[in-house]
């Protein structure tokens, strides 16, 4: 069970996110567990493909037949993490814009419909 | 009771959501850490992507080559992002 | 809003050293870890480095305004899709490497198994990743500058006169004719 530690870190680190997603007042804190979802489906991704003793799979001037990790989870991540910071940035001047209207980022307070 | 940002009670979201990290811990200690079962397709790519891209590194051979067109979407994704926050700075700073 | 003398200077010392380094991140995407994303974010580090050091009304937008990295987002977008629309033109479809081990640019043939690395192979896989790393430089340096121009910061002059302001009481009579300090 603790050759499992980084899967055990994965669902911990998704409960943690999806408490501070529902939770929380805060939408700027919301913002924050989305984050840390996509933090955690990085690293579940990665630890997916990994293999014992593996390298990176890069050919150049790589060590003579050694077993390389897998490489499409990899490509995934690389996806994930662009579109990630997209969407958090838009995520953030949606914030901004309901602070500016509402003044407040309390998730209560803008839920009723004013004027 | 603290108030929550959602409809439903705080205590039933808590339950909910320890409910929901003990349902993902049950595959999280299944798996085996190290050695991934379902490696064929991957496989494939280490030993065939030098002879069909000519590229060294196997990931830019995946992200650009064999499934240039997912790039293509994410690029997409990304500028259409970028027009939002442009276009929601430019209402609030006119 | 800026950092000083020794920030300024600092800043003018490492930013073309990030931008060299980001461009060699770019070029060497297809022998080496990284790639056009990995690269593009770092020129854009770079960019926001020039922000922080120097005033942005005062300096940066009058030589380079948001609308250029719109524009060269765009570019780096248009330079992808022409690259995927030329392989059904010469190649077989969407996307086909045609130039890989052709013979002439990037078309080098490549040694299987471990090899020290030519740049000069991989056919379209280093002009995908230059397009890449240009519309990834583009659109994270328009988000770091347009949500820095939302602070609505002070120029240096008004900066100055609000510091004369508020030392007003402080100097001489004499002095303050003169206006401000400098």
């Amino acid at each position: 069970m603790i050759a499992n530690l980084p899967f055990i870190a994965v669902a911990l680190l998704i409960g943690i996110s999806l408490a501070i997603i529902l939770l929380k007042k805060n939408m700027i804190k919301m913002v924050m567990g989305l984050s840390i979802l996509e933090g955690a489906v990085n690293l579940f991704l990665v630890a997916l493909g990994y293999r014992e003793n593996g390298i990176a799979p890069i050919f150049t001037s790589a060590p003579e037949g050694a077993e390389m990790v897998l490489p499409t989870v990899q490509a995934l991540t690389l996806t994930n993490i662009v579109i990630g910071v997209a969407t958090t940035a838009l995520m953030l001047a949606l914030v901004m814009v309901i602070y500016k209207k509402y003044g407040t980022v309390n998730s209560n307070k803008i839920r009723r419909l004013k004027e | 009771m603290k108030e929550t940002g959602s409809i439903f009670h705080p205590r039933f979201m808590i339950v909910l959501v320890v409910l929901a990290t003990l349902i993902l811990l049950v595959p999280a200690v299944g798996l085996n850490f190290g050695d991934p079962i379902t490696s064929s397709t991957d496989q494939y790519y280490i030993d065939h992507s030098q002879v069909e891209t000519g590229a060294n590194n196997v990931v830019a051979s995946i992200v650009f080559d064999y499934r240039g067109f997912d790039t293509l979407g994410e690029a997409t994704v990304l500028f259409i992002a970028v027009l939002g926050v442009a276009m929601v700075f430019r209402r609030l700073y006119k | 809003m800026t950092l000083g003398l020794i920030g300024r200077n600092a800043g003018r010392l490492l930013v073309p050293l990030i931008f060299i380094f980001g461009f060699y991140i770019v070029v060497h995407g297809h022998i080496t870890p990284g790639g056009g994303f990995q690269g593009g974010a770092v020129i854009a580090t770079g960019v926001a480095l020039l922000l922080v050091s120097y005033y942005y009304r005062d300096c940066l937008e009058r030589f380079i305004p948001i609308t250029n990295f719109k524009l060269v987002e765009s570019a780096g977008l248009m330079l992808y899709i022409c690259t995927a629309l030329a392989g059904i033109v010469v190649g077989s479809g969407l996307l086909f490497n045609w130039l890989n081990a052709s013979g002439g640019l990037f078309g080098h043939p490549v040694a299987y198994g471990v090899n020290p690395g030519d740049l000069f192979t991989a056919g379209t896989i280093p002009i995908l990743n230059f397009a890449i790393g240009i519309e990834v430089f583009g659109a994270l340096s328009v988000v770091t500058l347009i949500m820095f121009a939302g602070l609505q910061e002070k120029t240096q002059q008004e900066e100055d006169a609000e510091a004369a302001e508020s030392a007003a009481p402080l100097v001489s009579k004499r002095k303050k004719g003169k206006g401000g300090r400098k």
